[in-house]
């Protein structure tokens, strides 16, 4: 039963220099969940993220995605002396793994940026069409010769699908960039999904957005995931959307995650609350 | 109905493409064959040719590469080489006792491997040097087109490369021209061919830039991050652009051994992958018909229309001031800061020929 969690985070900690990002973290997502990822400003939320999406390597811990390990490291050279995070033998009789963040995605792992990432000098067609490059079967000769139309047409057509979902095929010519900033997050989400993800990591959606349009993502998060079959995992400020959409949700706080469960047991934790609020240093 | 306008944009500009290669053909029939029309027009081929394979490199995935002149000396030598007749190899390698490759090729084989041979090398290189990022990979492609000039002079390797001394008696443009039994030409071809082997080279590059790796490449340019997040292998593409990029330089240095007739690694100098990046940059980054366009330009003003300046003019009795040998670099240099302050994005920005019959028919549909 453990072994088939779709993201299993095992003792991740993250350090660069003295600093411990990310300390001693374990979580796991099961199959069709959809679990968030909170904590204040600082807390490690996007380098947990960027871990598990091989943009950085572990310093020390494991991450297996649909039981296979994708990542593993424990502490080496001159980590070892000044390695501050939990368990720093666990995985040291293993061998270290790592993958490159396109790899990863092959994989089955697409992600969204905290900062709008989308690709400036393409139109929101071509943004879309383009990441289906990583499930192409052509090969560089008969790409370039043309000689794959039928899977160019099956590309064409599947992003046209995706634009609709988002009612974004009447401005399939505009520049990706040149649209309104709630759009570009849509897009940049049906861009990820393009890449036919199992998991779909989505990093602070709803930054930037009125209450309004963060309503209309949570009902498209949840939309989306059933469609697709999804299993989401999603880091986020704004409550309304966290509560409103999470099946369990993990806080972490300096690096350290202070508590687990479903909404209703978060808002009522009183380390969260501490954590958010300031607590007993006040 | 979308899609129908977007073909009629691509005849339009084929139908434009064809009838400049009919007009250089009856040209080339009626003007005299030493006509400066036909020089600039090889010339411009050539460069078209190598502008286009590094504006794949620079305007479409973003990698700033200076190693231009390298792969051209790569190609021409490797033409020249296995492209002079047998006959004359002791002629050419006298000091080396006729070389060692014994010998020759046809001229469209040798032009492929010269391609291949300057992509093998592209592949080398690449291995340690695409790692580097922005500056760092300019420097170190300019270090190695330097490298490869000193190597192809070093005496030890004279039996093929001839040593510092120049080849040639190998095919030239000429050698197109169709000519009766007499040794007469009836058809001129020495123009024609070039531009269309020119041709069909920039030809793949579109296509290249068109098909899904193009994408790719292109999505590198525009973020790295979200290309790698996205499931594209930078590291594979990113040699996949320069080994692709230095094939056609490397036919574009074929292509400059037979234009110039003969050849001398000390000519393939930095200077050459500055008038390259230059056209590139006039014309566009990022716009293939830009290149074409600007490398034309380019070449004539250079060869042709500001000759005038390098010499002494009269005006009835007085005497131009400034004009003397060397001042056109002066007017050139004033050209590119002009284009630099005030057509950042060059004469065609980002734009390609069929993107000009397009344009209008969008903005009518808009207006519905």
């Amino acid at each position: 039963m453990s072994q088939e969690h779709v993201l299993d985070i095992r003792h991740l900690t993250m350090q660069f220099g003295g600093v411990v990002a990310v300390n001693d973290f374990s979580m796991h997502i099961d199959d069709g969940e959809i679990v968030a990822l909170i904590g204040p400003n600082g807390a490690g939320k996007t380098t947990a993220f960027n871990a598990v999406t091989s943009v950085y390597e572990p310093t020390n811990g494991e991450i297996l995605f649909e039981g296979e390990t994708i990542a593993r490291s424990h502490p080496t050279g001159k980590m070892k002396k000044i390695f501050a995070g939990g368990h720093p033998d666990a995985f040291v009789s293993q061998p270290i793994i790592r993958h490159t963040p396109d790899e990863i995605t092959k994989k089955g792992i697409s992600r969204t940026f905290q900062n709008i990432r989308l690709f400036s000098g393409m139109t929101v067609f071509e943004n879309v069409l383009t990441v289906q490059h990583l499930r192409k079967k052509s090969n560089f000769f008969t790409a370039a010769f043309h000689l794959n139309g039928a899977e160019e047409k099956q590309m064409r057509e599947k992003t046209m699908e995706l634009l609709k979902i988002v009612g974004l095929q009447d401005l399939r010519d505009e520049m990706a960039t040149s649209l309104p900033y709630g759009k570009q997050r849509l897009l940049e989400i049906i861009r990820a999904l393009a890449t036919d993800p199992k998991l779909l990591l989505l990093d602070e959606p709803a930054a930037g957005m009125n209450p309004q349009e963060t309503l209309e993502l949570a009902a498209f998060i949840q939309d989306i995931k059933r469609k697709f079959q999804l299993t989401v995992f999603v880091i986020e400020h704004h409550m309304d959307l966290v509560m409103g959409i999470s099946d369990r949700i993990y806080v972490i706080d300096f690096g350290k995650q202070i508590a687990e469960g479903v909404p209703s047991e978060i808002q009522n934790n009183q380390a969260v609350i501490d954590a958010y609020l300031g607590g007993d240093d006040l | 109905m979308k899609e129908k306008k977007l073909t009629l944009a691509n005849v339009a500009s084929a139908l434009i493409v064809l009838c400049l290669y009919v007009a250089v053909f009856i040209a080339e029939q009626k003007l005299p064959a030493t006509s400066m029309l036909f020089t600039v027009l090889k010339k411009g081929a050539t460069y078209a040719l190598v502008a286009v394979s590094m504006n794949l490199l620079n305007g479409f995935t973003g990698i700033f590469s200076l190693g231009q002149a390298g792969f051209m000396l790569i190609g021409a030598y490797v033409y020249a080489i296995f492209t002079i007749p047998l006959e004359q190899r002791v002629n050419v390698y006298q000091y080396y006792a006729g070389g060692v490759v014994q010998f020759t090729l046809p001229v469209f084989v040798a032009m492929l491997l010269a391609g291949l041979v300057a992509a093998f090398f592209a592949f080398l290189i690449g291995l340690p040097v695409l790692r580097l990022k922005s500056d760092y990979l300019a420097i170190a492609t300019l270090g190695f087109a330097e490298i490869i000039r000193a190597i192809f002079q070093w005496n030890q390797l004279g039996p093929v490369t001839n040593g510092s001394n120049m080849l040639r008696l190998f095919p030239t443009f000429n050698d197109f021209n169709i000519r009766n039994a007499d040794g007469n030409v009836t058809v001129y071809l020495s123009t024609l061919v070039p531009l269309l082997v020119a041709g069909v080279c920039i030809a793949l590059i579109v296509m290249i830039i068109n098909s899904t790796y193009g994408r790719a490449l292109r999505s590198i340019k525009d973020d790295e991050v979200a290309a790698e997040a996205m499931g594209i292998n930078l590291a594979h593409h990113k040699r996949l652009a320069f080994c692709v990029s230095s094939f056609f330089t490397g036919i574009g240095g074929a292509m400059l051994a037979m234009y110039q007739t003969t050849v001398q690694a000390k000519s393939f100098t930095s200077a050459m992958t500055y008038e390259i990046l230059l056209i590139v940059v006039i014309g566009g980054v990022g716009s293939v018909t830009g290149s074409c366009i600007s490398a034309f330009l380019f070449v004539a003003a250079s060869e042709w229309w500001l000759r005038f300046l390098d010499e002494k003019q009269m005006i009835g009795n007085w005497e131009v001031p400034l004009l003397r040998n060397g001042f056109r670099l002066v007017v050139f240099s004033i050209i590119i800061m002009i284009v630099v302050l005030f057509f950042r994005r060059g004469i065609m920005g980002t734009k390609e020929l069929p993107d000009l019959f397009r344009r209008k028919k969008k903005a009518g549909g808009e207006l519905k």
